[in-house]
């Protein structure tokens, strides 16, 4: 098992009738909400925290993209990814990612990624999401029905620079270019993990097992609700004759860890609830133009209530709920212990985006949960799929031999 | 009033509801395409010889993936035409569809005859923002798009039953093809650089627009006016921006005043 954690970076200080007074946590919700001043202690606290994370033997740590949005504050993931391969040199770096369909043109993705797999000595996941329909659509203006077909030609643009020797043409409908030739290239080949975060689209599935990308579920309704999707993927995996390792998979999960459960309940419930009521507050009428998703996943029918009725509901949840109804698992080591087996082996993942920071919660209260997980429960989880043990097919393979900046630099103990 | 289906030289298939005797009139549909009931269709259709085309990804028509930007929409128009064997037609394009049927205009402008453009999309005024249509919630329609919204939520989901959830299904995904195929040329902002091509839009044109209209309002009307060398301007009372279902006889009565 792979365990990431993984920072969203919400905005801490939204009003108490934050729900009340605005209409949606993304896209419009005012930007007078923001303050840089603190804004600056925010990001310097997230990211030590993933500093941290590395330092607690977590596998990987996770940063990922949105736009115009309370709850994420990376527009560009890749800053603070570069800040991360400077400062640590062991988790895997993993960015979920870039909306490829964004970048204009998309090369600048194969550059990017490029220079933080270069940084980090080839710890890079490489993510590449089609984007929610509220960041590609309605804040970077791409048109819901040819989103996908951009996001098609922008990755064989990247894919084929990291694969080139020699500098090429690109004809595409939306990108050309007479000379890509891609510098620096990558460490990693034929070229870093990738993985693709989906939400149900039967397309999303289809492109993971074709390429044998990971298909990474991104879900706050946690693991009872994401077990319908999961199930769709690993139908469809089986049909096209792929293998069952659990690593093509990924689950993003909500984790709180206290001494007790009790304990769980007192210091995180707070917090969630700022996350479930203010932060996923979103208008609707964002969050499915017509022509995002195809005729073909509409009819399939597996969409509507995972994500309309959930969202609904994430307001009036109380801390029971989210506990009894697998929202979060949360409570002592052995509790959480037990659900985090009964999600893994339930969704048959090999990889767990860990969520220990949520909404509002002070880095004491996020460092003590990540601490007790890492070392009460993360060691009781390693070995559940023995069968697939050696299988690294998604996960980096650094240089031996690379830097370590954070410890071994000049300068660097003073740094720390 | 007839249908058939026509294949464009490009290879769309294309569902046409025919009707009349006299001049060739083309109506070309806006955004939420042709409703069950189109009685001023069969108005239009005592006076002309009247086509309306669906759009690719309305009713029965394909093609979608053949249309991705303004320029294909105003070709697959002129091949309707033509498909049709159709010579010098009369346009009219509402919403959408006149936004089509001026890029039509501006691209072949000897090729019709006169141009009727109803409450149409197609330009960008920043003092006045047209509501995305794309983040608007199902209620919300009527009252844009209607100067009795009332009355208007009925036109607009023709009578479906809301207890039928295969129909509401249905209903969902058809809105999504329509709306999905509309957005490659309204999506994020319906400006595709008519403005800057309208000089050449040289027919006889005639500006209709429902007064109440408040998904566009008449302000826009004003400036089609100011931007086409030969366009006359009528509000209509009582019409918001469905004003062909709104008020069907006053709208044919206009159209066939300035047609003949």
């Amino acid at each position: 098992m792979k365990f990431t954690w993984f920072n969203l970076m919400p905005w801490p200080y939204l009003p108490d009738d934050f729900r009340e007074k605005n209409r949606s946590v993304w896209v419009d919700v005012p930007n007078t909400l923001y303050d840089p001043r603190q804004g600056h202690f925010v990001y310097h606290e997230y990211m030590d925290q993933l500093e941290y994370a590395d330092a607690l033997g977590f596998d990987g740590i996770g940063v990922n993209e949105h736009h115009q949005n309370g709850y994420g504050l990376m527009p560009s993931p890749n800053i603070i990814a570069a800040g991360l391969a400077r400062r640590t040199s062991r988790a895997a770096i993993c960015v979920i990612g870039n909306s490829i369909a964004l970048y204009n043109p998309p090369i600048r993705v194969a550059e990017e990624f490029a220079m933080l797999d270069v940084i980090s000595g080839g710890r890079l996941i490489a993510g590449f999401p089609v984007g929610t329909p509220m960041d590609t659509n309605f804040c970077y203006g791409q048109i819901p029905a040819l989103t996908r077909d951009k996001y098609r030609e922008a990755h064989e643009l990247i894919m084929r620079a990291w694969a080139a020797e020699e500098p090429f043409a690109f004809d595409g409908k939306y990108t050309q270019l007479r000379y890509v030739n891609c510098w620096p290239k990558p460490i990693q080949k034929p070229h870093p993990p990738i993985y693709i975060p989906g939400g149900g689209s039967l397309e999303t599935y289809d492109f993971c097992i074709d390429y044998d990308y990971n298909y990474s579920y991104l879900s706050f309704a946690g693991y009872v609700r994401g077990k319908q999707l999961m199930d769709g993927y690993w139908e469809r995996v089986a049909k096209r004759g792929a293998d069952a390792s659990p690593y093509r998979g990924a689950f993003a999960q909500i984790i709180c860890v206290g001494e007790t459960d009790q304990e769980a309940e007192e210091l995180y419930s707070e917090h969630v609830r700022y996350f479930f009521n203010r932060c996923l507050h979103i208008y609707p009428g964002f969050a499915d133009p017509p022509g995002y998703r195809t005729i073909k996943t509409l009819k399939a029918g597996v969409l509507s209530q995972l994500t309309e009725d959930a969202m609904n509901k994430f307001p009036t949840l109380t801390w029971k709920d989210l506990v009894n109804d697998r929202y979060i698992i949360a409570g002592s080591p052995a509790t959480v212990k037990d659900q985090m087996i009964e999600m893994i082996k339930g969704l048959h993942v090999g990889h767990v985006f860990c969520l220990f920071h949520n909404g509002n919660m002070p880095d004491w209260k996020t460092r003590h949960s990540s601490k007790l997980f890492a070392e009460k429960v993360m060691p009781q989880l390693r070995d559940l799929w023995p069968e697939w043990k050696d299988d690294h097919r998604w996960w980096p393979t650094p240089m031996e031999d690379r830097l370590r900046p954070e410890t071994t630099l000049p300068g660097a103990e003073r740094n720390r | 009033m007839k249908t058939s289906t026509i294949t464009t030289k490009r290879g769309a298939s294309v569902r046409v509801l025919e009707g009349g005797k006299g001049a060739p009139l083309v109506f070309l549909h806006g955004a939420g395409g042709l409703f069950p009931d189109n009685p001023f269709l069969d108005q239009l259709a005592e006076r002309y010889h009247v086509y309306a085309p669906e759009w690719p990804g309305y009713g029965d028509s394909t093609g979608e993936e053949l249309l991705d930007d303004m320029l294909d929409f105003a070709l697959h128009g002129w091949d309707v035409v033509s498909a049709l064997g159709l010579r010098t037609p009369h346009l009219v394009g509402h919403s959408m569809g006149g936004m089509i049927a001026a890029e039509m205009a501006c691209i072949a402008s000897n090729d019709l005859a006169k141009l009727v453009l109803v409450n149409a999309a197609g330009l960008w005024i920043p003092e006045h923002p047209i509501a995305d249509l794309f983040a608007l919630l199902p209620f919300e329609f009527a009252n844009l798009l209607f100067h009795d919204p009332i009355s208007g939520a009925a036109l607009l989901t023709g009578g479906l039953d809301f207890s039928n959830l295969q129909a509401v299904a249905d209903f969902y995904i058809g809105n999504a093809k329509r709306m999905g195929m509309a957005g490659k040329i309204l999506f994020p902002i319906p400006n595709r650089g008519l403005a800057k091509r309208l000089y050449r839009l040289t027919a006889d044109t005639a500006i209709l627009w429902g007064k109440s209209d408040k998904l566009i309002p008449p302000v826009y009307a004003e400036r089609f006016k100011s931007l086409i060398p030969r366009a006359t301007l009528e509000l209509i009372d009582a019409a918001g921006h469905m004003l062909p279902y709104e008020q069907p006889a006053k709208f044919v009565a206009a159209v066939a005043k300035f047609v003949g």
